[in-house]
């Protein structure tokens, strides 16, 4: 059994752990406030530009002539996979669950016989996947100098998937983030932005027509690449609300495990206590008695 | 009859304006100003970098913008913009910031005359502004 003094050690650095993850506990509450409020701040552009691009690509008569954003190459033999991820670690289940989910899917990818590319966002993500991806990983952005997450990063990481998809270097893009549902349950999703997917858009096409000016093609082809920004940013932000959640409720569950330890070790330090003294005084009186 | 309609500018981060009492709006549209009054027929365009002004019974308000789209559609008018400033909060600094920006981008060489031309009309926008 552990020495007194070990026993003390023990309970003292249990105890400035429990200090420390409950500090991590504050501080990701009150992000977690703020990253939800821009979460929720956020939604109505890319809602509404959802719409806009929905009731233009239900405008368009001539689908051949279709951007490619909207349409696709027609080709679906390489995928480029962005997965998104947090920059910092402690964050429990929160990187894990997103590397879970993508690693699913290359898989499927890779057993169909398709070519594989991956962009990792957040150097959490390229961590994991560099060991058994890296030779699939073409690019590796990462945030780690931006405090929250701003559309002027989303339309970086925007850009660059739209020059590669200008240069044919893929042909159907993914984008892997934690869809923030509530403070305990964050959902990994994946979804298609290239090219865009109409049918899990469940909301009615409005009848109206519109007028376009320039025309519907010029509005389209200048509106798609902003779209995938939005997108992007929109799973930028459900990912940092996501990230301070899931890091919360770690962190609560740290500052839990570390109380009943402190409970258990100061158990076990009283009963060493008692023992020792039940010990001495065995000595000493046996040691009187024997005289 | 009012001939009110309602307003709402929305940037990525939050939605910027909200305002139901507007008379008229001038937008910036990609081939000239566009004024939308009440019953304006629904339509889709996008901006290019210029002013916004909106006229409204509790005054009237400009706003510079550099990119977005305009939907108008049942006397909702929906502006999406990824830049917008409040040209009554932007200090000369900041203008003279974005104008040498802009002057710099057309500078180079190798851009498109399309961009070309987006940097003209910002460049532009921002010199009635000083």
């Amino acid at each position: 059994m552990a020495s007194l003094d070990d026993l003390k050690k023990r309970i003292a650095s249990v105890k400035s752990t429990q200090k420390i993850t409950k500090a991590m506990k504050m501080v990701a509450a009150a992000k977690l406030r703020k990253a939800q409020e821009s979460a929720e701040k956020g939604r109505p552009y890319s809602e509404k530009m959802n719409n806009v691009i929905l009731n233009l690509s239900s405008g368009i008569s001539d689908k051949e002539n279709a951007p490619k954003l909207l349409s696709g190459t027609g080709n679906n033999n390489v995928h480029l996979c962005v997965v998104m991820t947090s920059d910092r670690g402690l964050c429990g289940g929160f990187n894990s669950n997103i590397i879970k989910k993508a690693k699913s899917y290359f898989s499927k990818i890779l057993s169909e016989g398709k070519e594989l590319k991956i962009i990792t966002v957040g150097s959490k993500g390229n961590d994991q996947l560099k060991r058994m991806y890296g030779d699939k990983i073409i690019d590796n952005i990462s945030f780690k100098e931006s405090k929250n997450a701003n559309y002027f990063d989303a339309d970086k990481v925007g850009k660059i998937v739209i020059d590669k998809f200008e240069s044919s270097e893929f042909d159907i893009c993914t984008i892997f983030y934690n869809q923030f549902k509530n403070v305990i349950t964050q959902i990994p999703q994946a979804q298609q932005i290239i090219p865009l997917n109409s049918e899990d858009s469940e909301e009615n096409i409005s009848e109206e027509s519109y007028e376009f000016e320039p025309d519907e093609d010029e509005i389209l082809s200048n509106l798609l690449p902003k779209n995938i920004s939005t997108q992007i940013f929109k799973a930028m932000l459900e990912n940092s609300a996501s990230e301070q959640g899931s890091r919360m409720s770690a962190m609560d569950n740290a500052t839990r495990n570390a109380g009943e330890m402190v409970d258990k070790l100061t158990i076990q330090y009283n009963r060493s206590r008692q023992a020792a003294i039940t010990k001495e005084l065995i000595e000493i009186i046996s040691g009187a008695e024997s005289l | 009859m009012s001939e009110e309609f309602k307003i709402e500018i929305v940037n990525p981060e939050k939605s910027f304006l909200v305002k139901e009492d507007v008379l008229e709006v001038v937008v910036p549209a990609y081939e000239g100003e566009m004024g939308i009054l009440k019953d304006h027929i629904s339509i889709i365009s996008f901006l290019k970098p210029g002013i916004i002004k909106i006229l409204s019974k509790s005054g009237d308000e400009n706003y510079y913008v550099e990119d977005g789209i305009v939907e108008f559609k049942n006397n909702n008018l929906s502006i999406l913009t990824s830049s917008i400033f409040n040209i009554a909060d932007m200090d000369k600094s900041k203008q003279q910031d974005l104008l040498k920006q802009a002057e710099e981008e057309s500078g180079k060489e190798e851009i498109s005359d399309q961009s070309k031309y987006l940097i003209d009309q910002k460049i532009e926008a921002l010199k009635t502004l000083n």
